[in-house]
């Protein structure tokens, strides 16, 4: 799954942080697919993003270069928009589909 | 100066067919466009002509770039029930709304459409040799002109009983079509990966906009099967997640949907069907889980959940339970990998599904879903409540001479509090509904005794 998923994904499952968010990931298979970018959607999507979690993730998956945080004036700014582009859409995690309801 | 009533009224010429879908499709549409709906006509009923009036001509232009309900729509210039009511009210146009269009270097030419009723060529020169009195200064291109102006004339709607005279004729200059063309470009048939249920495309693109649906949207359907309801919605510039709770559809493994195929294979998959269309950069995700317990945070960031629950006939109602569960019910499938289902009674799905909407759905996100219901005893007190949710339009449509199932389309209109809250009220409100939990036994039970009875045995 993409990054922008796990990001909005909690699980009931007991024992996964608590309010049962975020998910684990394992750095287990990264694949990168590239994905037309289109700013506006990634400056929409900014806004919904929690962050502690996503940096948690990128940390998991030892991925550099991205942002800390939304930067003023972040609309506007292609390169920090085409690095949430690729963290959040191009970088994809653990087998194609995640099995959520089969977790203990 | 007051602006007259006769000004930004244009003619949208309806096709005929989904007759209740096609209302609210259309003002849902305006209000997307920043317009308002406001018609210029009692009622629209059954006929394919619609009087209304639009704002500006870029949203009606904006308009038919979305409707498929919609063959075409005209700057209304004047309309009777007579020819000489036409030459009269078209006199009564104002001349500076027409000069644009009909001065000296443009071009032009004049179309006679008839419904319910063919003329022969020379019928058609007659009427547009009337029309000599309109200050046409432009020469006449009957292959590419600029501006195209049509007549329609309206036979009513019986084919057995064409009256001599039109009921109603209308003259106006054509601005654009809708995307009916889309229903073809988009058909099931031609599609990659189908299931027993893939809707039907003409019915995706209207659900599509019954939701508002628009560029950079984040849609959701939670009970994706093969995806047909986020295509609609990808073509139209959103992003697109899934669920479902069916493992072998959303790995795209088992039995094939299409005759001759051995089973689906790689091809056949949501994201292939996306990238068959050139959609692909919409596909988000799609992901196994189960509808009634959703692993989504707390939040609120879909614009719209559009979506065709299970209703227990073709596909199962099916939900995972806990250890202690199982003991109550078990259905068995044996061809999936879920590994714990009971039966999903229809009501509590409505119940989990409007309380999902409510919680996830941004403030005037909108939540379109389909009802089956066992006609002989529907009510409209049976449509799902919700306090966060304003009903916008319930649509019918028939599927068996008892059956129906009914689009429902509701609007988040307040902020979700807290889910506790809600739960003793709603109960209440879909009492009516739970009667329809053996909406599967009731579907069947004008095929035999003897399977009506199977059912019955099979559901707890």
């Amino acid at each position: 799954m993409k990054l922008l998923t796990h990001n909005l994904l909690s699980s009931h499952v007991r024992g996964v942080g608590p309010r049962g968010f975020p998910l684990r990931l394992q750095a287990t298979e990264v694949r990168i697919n590239p994905v037309e970018f289109n700013p506006d959607f990634v400056a929409r999507m900014i806004p919904k993003v929690e962050w502690a979690a996503l940096l948690e993730a990128a940390d998991t998956l030892h991925l550099v270069e991205v942002p800390k945080g939304p930067i003023e004036g972040y609309e506007h700014d292609e390169k920090f928009l085409r690095q949430m582009h690729h963290v959040l859409l191009e970088v994809r995690t653990g087998p194609s589909l995640a099995s959520l309801a089969t977790a203990g | 100066m007051a602006l007259s009533s006769s000004l930004n009224r244009y003619l949208l010429l309806m096709a005929q067919e989904h007759l209740e879908f096609r209302l609210p499709e259309i003002k849902s549409l305006l209000s997307l466009f920043g317009g308002q709906f406001t018609s210029s006509q009692e009622t629209y009923g059954k006929s394919p002509f619609w009087i209304l009036s639009i704002p500006s001509e870029d949203i009606a232009r904006n308009l038919m770039k979305r409707t498929v309900c919609a063959k075409s729509i005209f700057e209304l210039w004047g309309h009777g029930k007579s020819p000489e009511e036409l030459y009269s009210s078209l006199k009564n146009y104002p001349v500076e709304k027409m000069v644009p269009f009909l001065h000296s270097d443009s071009t032009y030419k004049i179309k006679i459409h008839t419904f319910n009723k063919t003329l022969t060529q020379e019928e058609k020169v007659k009427r547009i040799d009337a029309l000599e009195f309109l200050p046409f200064e432009g020469k006449v291109n009957l292959k590419k002109p600029q501006h195209i102006f049509s007549v329609l004339e309206d036979y009513g709607l019986d084919p057995n009983c064409i009256p001599e005279n039109p009921h109603n004729i209308y003259f106006g200059r054509w601005i654009a079509d809708g995307q009916r063309e889309l229903i073809e470009s988009y058909s099931v048939k031609k599609r990659h990966f189908i299931g027993n249920t893939s809707m039907d495309a003409g019915l995706s693109f209207i659900m599509a906009n019954h939701g508002k649906v628009k560029e950079n949207d984040i849609v959701f359907d939670p009970f994706v099967g093969t995806g047909g309801l986020l295509i609609a919605s990808a073509h139209f510039g959103a992003y697109v997640y899934g669920t479902d709770i069916d493992y072998n559809t959303v790995h795209g493994l088992g039995k094939a949907s299409r005759k001759n195929q051995k089973w689906r294979g790689p091809d056949e998959n949501i994201r292939a069907n996306l990238r068959q269309y050139g959609l692909e950069k919409y596909y988000l995700d799609v992901l196994v889980s189960d509808a009634s317990k959703p692993s989504w945070r707390k939040g609120t960031y879909f614009d719209a959940i559009i979506t065709d629950p299970p209703y227990g006939i073709r596909e199962s109602t099916r939900r995972t339970g806990s250890q202690k569960e199982i003991q109550k019910g078990m259905e068995k499938c044996p061809e999936s990998h879920v590994p714990v289902s009971l039966s999903y009674h229809l009501s509590d799905m409505f119940f989990d599904l409007l309380n999902f909407a409510a919680e996830t759905l941004v403030l005037g996100g909108r939540l379109v879903y389909w009802l089956p219901v066992y006609t002989p005893e529907y009510t409209e007190e049976m449509v799902p409540w919700h306090p966060c949710l304003k009903l916008i339009s319930n649509c019918e449509q028939k599927l068996s001479s008892h059956t129906s199932r009914r689009l429902i389309t509701m609007e988040k209109v307040k902020k979700f509090e807290n889910r506790d809250q809600y739960s003793h009220l709603l109960s209440d409100h879909f009492l009516p509904y739970q009667g329809h939990n053996s909406f599967r036994e009731k579907y069947f039970s004008g095929v035999t005794k003897r399977i009506a009875k199977e059912e019955k045995s099979s559901q707890e």
